[in-house]
């Protein structure tokens, strides 16, 4: 999933570093010594069921949430409660919809932009360009009440590119989005990283971080349980595909003559046939089937999964994603 | 300082088009000051308030004459003749007079003698403001009284001869007061029912103005909207600021409009314009550090609505803004904690012809109101907010 030349390879201009956060509500713990960086142009995502600290974890990247260790530095300055320069440089989506809906998209931008210190000229440009970005132009003036859904959340988004940011904090955009406003959410997002902007992505949708996220932090229960690229994170799981086969006829002799190929790594034999551990299994298969056909089975369906995100999850908190 | 007014300014234009400041803050308020100016026409005809009274004087003695010269002076009491307390009966259940006054036989030697005395009230029960002065007026009377007899009896224990007592009260009578209050005389606390009227509903309502204003610290982080602000590069104390300063400038206007169309249309007499502005100011000041307060004890808008409410209303009563609360018993003693009240008093001395000398005990008592609740509401907005 890394695009060429991206940050993963550690090369490019570091605009977020996060290391050793810690928040407790309480006796409880939501963040236990979280840390990650993100370099300009990269997309990281944080993927996690909804509890996992990912809020709690960019309230602090954000200085919204005083944290109890830990530092956070954005584009080269430190980040807390108190300070509000390294703020200039992050652009913030939340999770709500949090715009006036008595006030019009424009209005809304521009007191937004104000609060960025932006004035004259140089507000109606950058409130204008937003406008088109988020491509809300034409009902710049109605009042947000009236928009749509979508609109609502694209005017949201474009509200959090206002002060042109270094970093762009996006909280679970697409959530209680119609397919096709999330689709439009995704597209945009991969432009911003297009453009440059370091962009750090909390999602508990396994497909949003696999299609957007050069790097991607799991995180359950308030720890960073893994870190990587999708292929680095897969890798843990171990580059083995799930094999099933729907099968009538002798599975015994089946399931013995199978174990004995060297791509197998596991076997088990079910009443409708057998589920297999293969590494490599697209260009296993032909010997599989072969083998399990003169061990005097009968092959009806095939069904070869690869090792996902959600496998990774699964394997990393023996648990599903949606849990 | 300019994020401060972005904020501030962003917020009146919500609450201009919400429409309900000005429902709230004029047209509900400027209603009720008219109906009620019209329902108390029966008591303002539009000269002042004058009520009518009868002394039946069973004594004959120095001090029920004396009652009597007093009642006599007050230009908004009619004396009517009552024979006995038969007759005064009669009169106030006919409507011939709010109430009577019975000084009963021996009344002036027996309280000359440190015996006491009892002054009985006869009322027209359909008349509550006369009732109400003829108390004031009785009470005040055996206040007096009671200042003289201390001092006789402190002059007889300190040595003098017993037998000089009525001269020792004559001359202790006649000794001016150390602290003299005007408010203690019943004709300065006597306004019109309209200006009474547009006083108490002006004062009554603009705390539920500035609530509006107040409140929206919480409306914005229910609605997602404070986690983007203090994500921006501002100070969190200027979207205090903000928010006070739009909360502050709404109760200002409201008032001030108030004020004005009262006056144009209602013929209220609010008195001098430069007391009338600072009580104005100081007023809305105290207010806002209320509502603010009680904003931060709610968990949601809804229930800071709630609480402001109940506050309001209570507050309300006690501080005498729908009708006069006596200051000389313990309920007036405690409504001296309510800004209400405080702003009552300074506005009805504007009205009753004061000074800005005369308004300054309510001044004072409103900024340090504003000082001490406004400081709690500062700390505990800080919390509200994370900082």
């Amino acid at each position: 999933m890394t695009s060429p030349g991206s940050a993963a390879d550690g090369t490019r201009e570091r605009v977020l570093e996060a290391t050793g956060l810690r928040k407790a509500f309480g006796d409880r713990l939501a963040v236990d010594d979280v840390g990650f960086h993100i370099s300009v142009g990269e997309t990281y995502g944080l993927l996690g069921p909804n509890g996992a600290g990912k809020t709690t974890t960019i309230s602090m990247v954000c200085g919204l949430l005083e944290r109890d260790a830990g530092e956070v530095t954005v584009d080269g300055r430190a980040v807390d409660t108190r300070t509000t320069q390294a703020r200039e440089a992050i652009g913030y989506v939340p999770q709500e919809l949090a715009i006036y809906p008595d006030l019009t998209g424009r209005e809304n931008l521009r007191f937004f932009g104000r609060l960025y210190a932006l004035a004259g000229d140089d507000l109606d440009r950058r409130v204008d360009e937003v406008l088109e970005i988020v491509d809300l132009a034409d009902r710049a003036n109605d009042r947000t009440g009236e928009y749509s859904g979508g609109m609502k959340r694209r005017l949201n988004i474009g509200l959090g590119l206002l002060n042109r940011p270094k970093l762009l904090v996006l909280d679970e955009p697409t959530v209680g989005v119609d397919p096709q406003s999330r689709n439009a959410i995704l597209g945009s997002v991969e432009r911003f990283r297009e453009q440059g902007l370091a962009v750090l992505y909390t999602t508990h949708y396994m497909e949003e971080a696999e299609r957007l996220c050069d790097r991607v932090g799991v995180i359950d229960e308030g720890r960073l349980m893994a870190e990587g690229t999708r292929r680095e994170l897969v890798a843990m799981v171990g580059e083995q595909d799930r094999v099933s086969l729907q099968a009538t006829g002798d599975l015994a002799a089946a399931e013995a003559a199978v174990r004995a190929l060297e791509p197998v790594v596991g076997v088990s034999r079910r009443e409708e046939g057998l589920d297999l551990v293969v590494r490599a299994a697209r260009t296993a298969l032909p010997q599989i089937l072969t083998t399990v056909a003169e061990a005097g089975a009968d092959v009806s369906t095939v069904e070869v999964t690869e090792p996902n995100l959600e496998a990774v999850f699964l394997h990393l908190t023996g648990k599903a994603l949606r849990d | 300082m300019r994020r401060a007014l972005a904020i501030a300014a962003k917020d009146l234009r919500l609450r201009i088009r919400d429409r309900s400041a000005f429902v709230i803050g004029f047209l509900v308020p400027f209603g009720l000051a008219g109906i009620f100016s019209l329902t108390l026409a029966d008591v303002d005809d539009g000269e002042g308030f004058s009520t009518t009274f009868a002394i039946v004087d069973l004594d004959g003695g120095h001090l029920a004459t004396g009652f009597g010269e007093l009642l006599a002076s007050l230009d908004f009491v009619e004396l009517e003749d009552a024979a006995s307390v038969a007759d005064a009966e009669r009169l106030a259940e006919e409507g011939g007079i709010d109430a009577a006054f019975v000084l009963p036989e021996g009344f002036s030697d027996g309280v000359s003698a440190g015996r006491g005395g009892e002054i009985r009230i006869i009322a027209d029960p359909r008349s509550d403001i006369g009732g109400l002065v003829a108390r004031s007026l009785a009470r005040s009377f055996a206040s007096d009284l009671d200042a003289v007899q201390l001092s006789v009896a402190t002059a007889i224990a300190s040595g003098a001869p017993a037998e000089d007592a009525a001269a020792l009260a004559e001359l202790a009578s006649a000794t001016p007061a150390a602290v003299t209050l005007n408010r203690d005389t019943a004709e300065s606390q006597v306004l019109s029912a309209t200006t009474f009227s547009a006083i108490g509903m002006a004062v009554f309502f603009v705390f539920f103005t500035v609530e509006f204003g107040v409140r929206s610290l919480l409306e914005e982080r229910e609605q997602g909207t404070l986690a983007r602000l203090l994500v921006a590069p501002l100070e969190p104390a200027w979207v205090i600021a903000g928010k006070v300063a739009a909360g502050f400038l709404v109760g200002v206007v409201s008032m001030s409009a108030l004020v004005l169309a009262t006056s144009a249309f209602l013929n209220a007499d609010w008195g001098d314009p430069v007391g009338v502005a600072l009580m104005v100011l100081f007023g809305v000041a105290a207010a806002v550090a209320l509502m603010a307060l009680i904003a931060t004890l709610a968990k949601s808008p809804q229930q800071a609505a709630g609480y402001a409410s109940f506050v309001t209303v209570v507050l309300g009563l006690f501080g005498g803004t729908f009708f006069p609360i006596s200051q000389a018993s313990f309920l007036g003693t405690l409504t001296l904690l309510a800004p209400q009240a405080w702003m009552m008093r300074g506005f009805q001395d504007l009205a009753a012809g004061g000074t800005v000398a005369d308004i300054a005990p309510s001044l004072i008592a409103l900024a340090i109101f504003t000082i001490v609740t406004g400081s709690i509401a500062v700390a505990r907005s800080r919390m509200l907010i994370g900082r």
